[in-house]
């Protein structure tokens, strides 16, 4: 059967011998032609949402998985190709959970040596103060979920700043975007239904991050790394497993099998939704003390932060936002207010 | 069969109706909420009214043509018009009902006795409403003038902010059209003899429906199989659907259409439409009140009827409904996106019982983005197929940008790799430069090509699912010659038109 297949020519081309169907469009190019169109389509992505400014210091959230390890190679070349001038730099965070960073941070690190970017690894360590193994040692194994969520939302954006960075970019594919479109769709979360397509988000208080990949399929990065022989760490997704975004990810997958374009097309949905303007939308301010997006006085982070050195963990955890008032004035707490939160129950 | 245990392990609740605190509760709607038959009966006919009441949207006197399917929803929304309408009813409806029934038995292969005997019940079953009835065969698609496609733009009563005085202007109309009859009737006898269809075509008091033409069956069927994707062929026919009841509905001068969807329809709607590509739509696909036709404006009375109501209800007070195939039916979860929403919504509310409501809650958010429409450019910037405004005149930074590149870069490498990749505006989105293929411009066979450019964004994925569209019935191929003749038009003078976004397109 093998030898009766014809050999298939490059749809692009014209010359060269096929090599992969791409999952985005079905063409069928070969290796040269796919890497152009790859490239090609993220700079298309760049210009036209004016993602860069020439001068620009440009971090690059790298955690030694796929899309983080083809976005970084892929800017690096399109810096060089079309002459962007920014300076780009890989930003890696290290929990300081022992054993667990070990292998992607030695990925990253050779990604370093192979793109000739440089690389700054920030610890929690420096961040915060506490690394993930102490805050454990603290608060036990049942409530630490709180602050890896917390913290590591926060570590790139700190990490950044210490860095004087003007803008983070994040390795979110077209997947990713269209997935987080059916979840807040799902979960009647207009905010956010709202703001999760835009390309770019948070230019106030914090630093603003862009997602060049937002139109590149996640097949495609897979695709595109493996003939590039990019060296990558496959880690599972580490965010806690939330049932929603399972269940929207299970049927965005069952989408593409039929159609293939329906990633697109839930994007394309997701671009043109319209809410109407007496929906009210939360007020989004600036945490006093750290300069990160929140709706409170102090940012879900700091207030675990001041918990932790206070000695008080389980301030944060729960509703304690009576309380963020006192935090922010370096006032006491009142006995009864301390007895509540010291009390660790696992 | 879930209603009836549902409805079987109630009858023993043991406890009393919340509303009026006495007689024993039959059901539950809701958790906490248990109701006894008489004040389920209450609550159910107060929704119906205070929804119309609500939205003002329906006038006295007005022809209402109420779109029927045979399901347990369009036959309870039915009895609703029915019981609303008669004398003793406090709040008393006031508009002239009608109803339509298109016959797609000839897509899910049946005979004609079969289509006729399926008729046939659905006749018995709407005995009682004595309401004319509009039977119409999906092969009438093939008759159509090509003016079906044009939204008319709205008579001055639709916008009128006062209720009052776009009622007296609906009576005014009205008036005045009686006047015009002689001169109407001519007109109308023309519009017959184009299209086929009938008026008067009231099969009610039990003359017989006729069989089409075999060669309109045929021809249907080749439209249908031409659609490579069940996905396509369920949108296609939506979409045919549509036009035949709005043309039913401009010949016998309803000015509303009421359609059945429940809200849990809607909700898998809501999710399939996301899934389609019709984002922008949402509000108009789902809403109350949906005027992309202009003269004649959909109502979905039913929206905020669980599915699970409404099945108590009919079960309760003897509403019947009368199973009748469609392409619909019977298909597995995976074969279409539409099936595959219906059974990942069915999933996720047993996981979490609110989703239905949340999804529509979140629908009510939302709002059609309304550019200005008038008189020239209302037919132009509309979709060729479902009516809508385009949604494709997006910047460069979009989704449909985005892929037209893709599908640009991966077919022929651009000659000249100076600047690869400034597709001004025009260029990525005349789709004539993007894709272009040998085969559609020498010939004079319409080809998806020619069609794209005319489309919204969704409209564009199902056409691009089908193999040829020159199976499309005429009034769609000759409206689409119209258009694209207008567009290239367009093209010629481009540079001699002042106002850009002005009046022309
Ligand atoms: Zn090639
Ligand atoms: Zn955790
Ligand atoms: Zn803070
Ligand atoms: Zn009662
Ligand atoms: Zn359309």
């Amino acid at each position: 059967m093998r030898s009766a297949r014809m050999p298939v020519k490059c749809s692009s081309c014209d010359a060269q011998r096929a090599a992969l169907r791409r999952p985005k469009t079905g063409h069928s190019v070969c290796k040269e032609c796919f890497f152009h169109a790859f490239e090609e389509e993220v700079h298309h992505t760049i210009v036209s949402a004016k993602l860069f400014q020439p001068g620009e210091k440009v971090g690059i959230g790298a955690s030694g998985g796929k899309d983080s390890t083809v976005l970084a190679h892929v800017l690096k070349v399109l810096n060089e190709r079309y002459h962007y001038g920014l300076e780009l730099i890989l930003i890696s965070v290290d929990e300081g959970i022992s054993g667990y960073r070990d292998d992607s941070l030695e990925t990253v690190k050779r990604n370093q040596q192979q793109y000739e970017l440089p690389l700054k690894i920030v610890s929690y360590q420096e961040l915060y103060g506490w690394t993930m193994d102490q805050i454990v040692k603290t608060v036990g194994l049942k409530n630490n979920c709180t602050f890896c969520g917390v913290f590591r939302r926060q570590a790139l954006d700190r990490g950044a700043m210490m860095l004087g960075v003007n803008k983070i970019c994040t390795g979110h594919n077209a997947d990713d975007i269209a997935e987080t479109v059916l979840m807040n769709f799902l979960r009647g979360d207009i905010a956010r239904l709202r703001r999760c397509t835009a390309i770019t988000t948070g230019s106030e208080g914090a630093i603003p991050r862009c997602k060049p990949l937002k139109y590149a399929y996640e097949k495609e990065i897979v695709l595109y790394a493996y003939f590039k022989k990019l060296d990558y760490f496959s880690t599972e997704c580490i965010y806690s497993p939330n049932a929603y975004r399972g269940h929207a990810r299970a049927f965005l997958k069952d989408l593409e099998a039929l159609r293939p374009s329906a990633i697109m097309d839930i994007i394309h949905s997701g671009e043109n939704l319209s809410v109407k303007e007496d929906v009210r939308m939360p007020v989004q301010g600036t945490c006093t003390r750290c300069g990160y997006i929140s709706s409170q006085g102090l940012c879900k982070a700091c207030v675990l932060l001041e918990g932790l050195n206070r000695g008080l963990p389980k301030l944060g955890i729960g509703k304690h936002h009576k309380l963020h008032h006192k935090l922010l004035a370096q006032e006491p707490l009142s006995e009864a207010e301390t007895r509540k939160l010291k009390v660790v129950d696992f | 069969m879930k209603g009836i245990t549902d409805l079987l392990s109630i009858r023993r609740l043991g406890r009393s109706c919340m509303k009026c605190k006495e007689a024993p509760a039959v059901l539950v709607i809701r958790v906490g909420d248990a109701f006894c038959k008489s004040c389920f009966k209450d609550y159910f006919v107060h929704k119906f009214r205070a929804m119309l009441g609500k939205n003002r949207v329906v006038y006295p006197g007005e022809k209402v043509l109420l779109a029927y399917s045979g399901g347990p929803s369009s036959s309870a929304m039915i009895q609703q018009v029915q019981e609303g309408l008669s004398r003793d009813a406090p709040k008393k409806l006031r508009f002239i009902p009608g109803i339509v029934f298109v016959d797609e038995g000839a897509l899910c292969g049946q005979s004609w006795e079969q289509r006729e005997q399926n008729v046939s019940e659905m006749q018995q079953a709407l005995q009682k409403t004595s309401f004319p009835i509009h039977i119409v065969p999906l092969e009438q698609v093939f008759l159509l003038p090509r003016s079906v496609l044009q939204s008319s733009l709205p008579g001055n009563a639709q916008h009128a902010e006062n209720y009052k005085q776009a009622v007296n202007s609906f009576l005014g109309q009205q008036r005045a059209h009686q006047e015009n009859e002689l001169s109407g009737i001519a007109d109308e006898l023309a519009q017959l003899r184009i299209t086929g269809y009938e008026c008067d075509n009231n099969l009610a008091n039990g003359s017989s429906y006729s069989c089409p033409p075999a060669e309109l069956t045929s021809a249907l069927m080749e439209i249908f199989n031409s659609a490579r994707t069940l996905t396509a062929k369920l949108e296609l026919l939506q979409s045919l659907r549509s036009h035949l009841i709005l043309h039913v509905a401009r010949t016998c001068g309803y000015s509303k259409v009421m359609s059945g969807e429940s809200c849990s329809r809607l909700a898998v709607r809501l999710l399939a439409n996301i899934s389609l590509g019709r984002g922008a739509f949402l509000p108009l696909d789902t809403g109350f009140s949906d005027d992309r036709y202009g003269d004649v404006v959909i109502v979905r009375p039913m929206r905020e009827y669980s599915a699970k109501e409404v099945s108590f209800y009919n079960r309760l007070f003897g509403v019947h409904s009368v199973f009748i195939p469609t392409m619909e039916t019977k298909a597995p979860d995976n074969s279409s996106i539409q099936h595959l929403s219906e059974a990942f919504l069915t999933k996720l509310q047993a996981d979490f019982p609110s989703t239905v409501s949340t999804v529509y809650r979140t629908s009510e958010k939302l709002n059609i983005s309304r550019k200005e429409i008038t008189d020239e450019n209302v037919q132009q910037e509309r979709c060729l197929i479902c009516m809508c405004n385009l949604d494709t005149r997006v910047g460069e930074a979009s989704a449909f940008c985005a892929t037209q590149v893709s599908q640009h870069l991966s077919q022929r490498r651009p000659k000249n790799n100076a600047e690869p990749t400034r597709h001004s505006e025009k260029q990525c989105c005349n789709s004539g430069q993007c894709c272009e293929s040998a085969a559609s411009c020498s010939s004079s066979v319409p080809g998806t090509q020619d069609f794209l450019p005319l489309l919204c964004y969704s409209c564009r994925v199902t056409v691009k699912d089908v193999t040829f569209v020159s199976s499309f019935p005429p009034y769609i191929l000759k409206e689409a010659e119209h258009r694209s003749r207008r567009l290239e038009m367009r093209r010629e003078i481009q540079e001699f038109l002042l106002d850009e976004g002005g009046g022309n397109m």
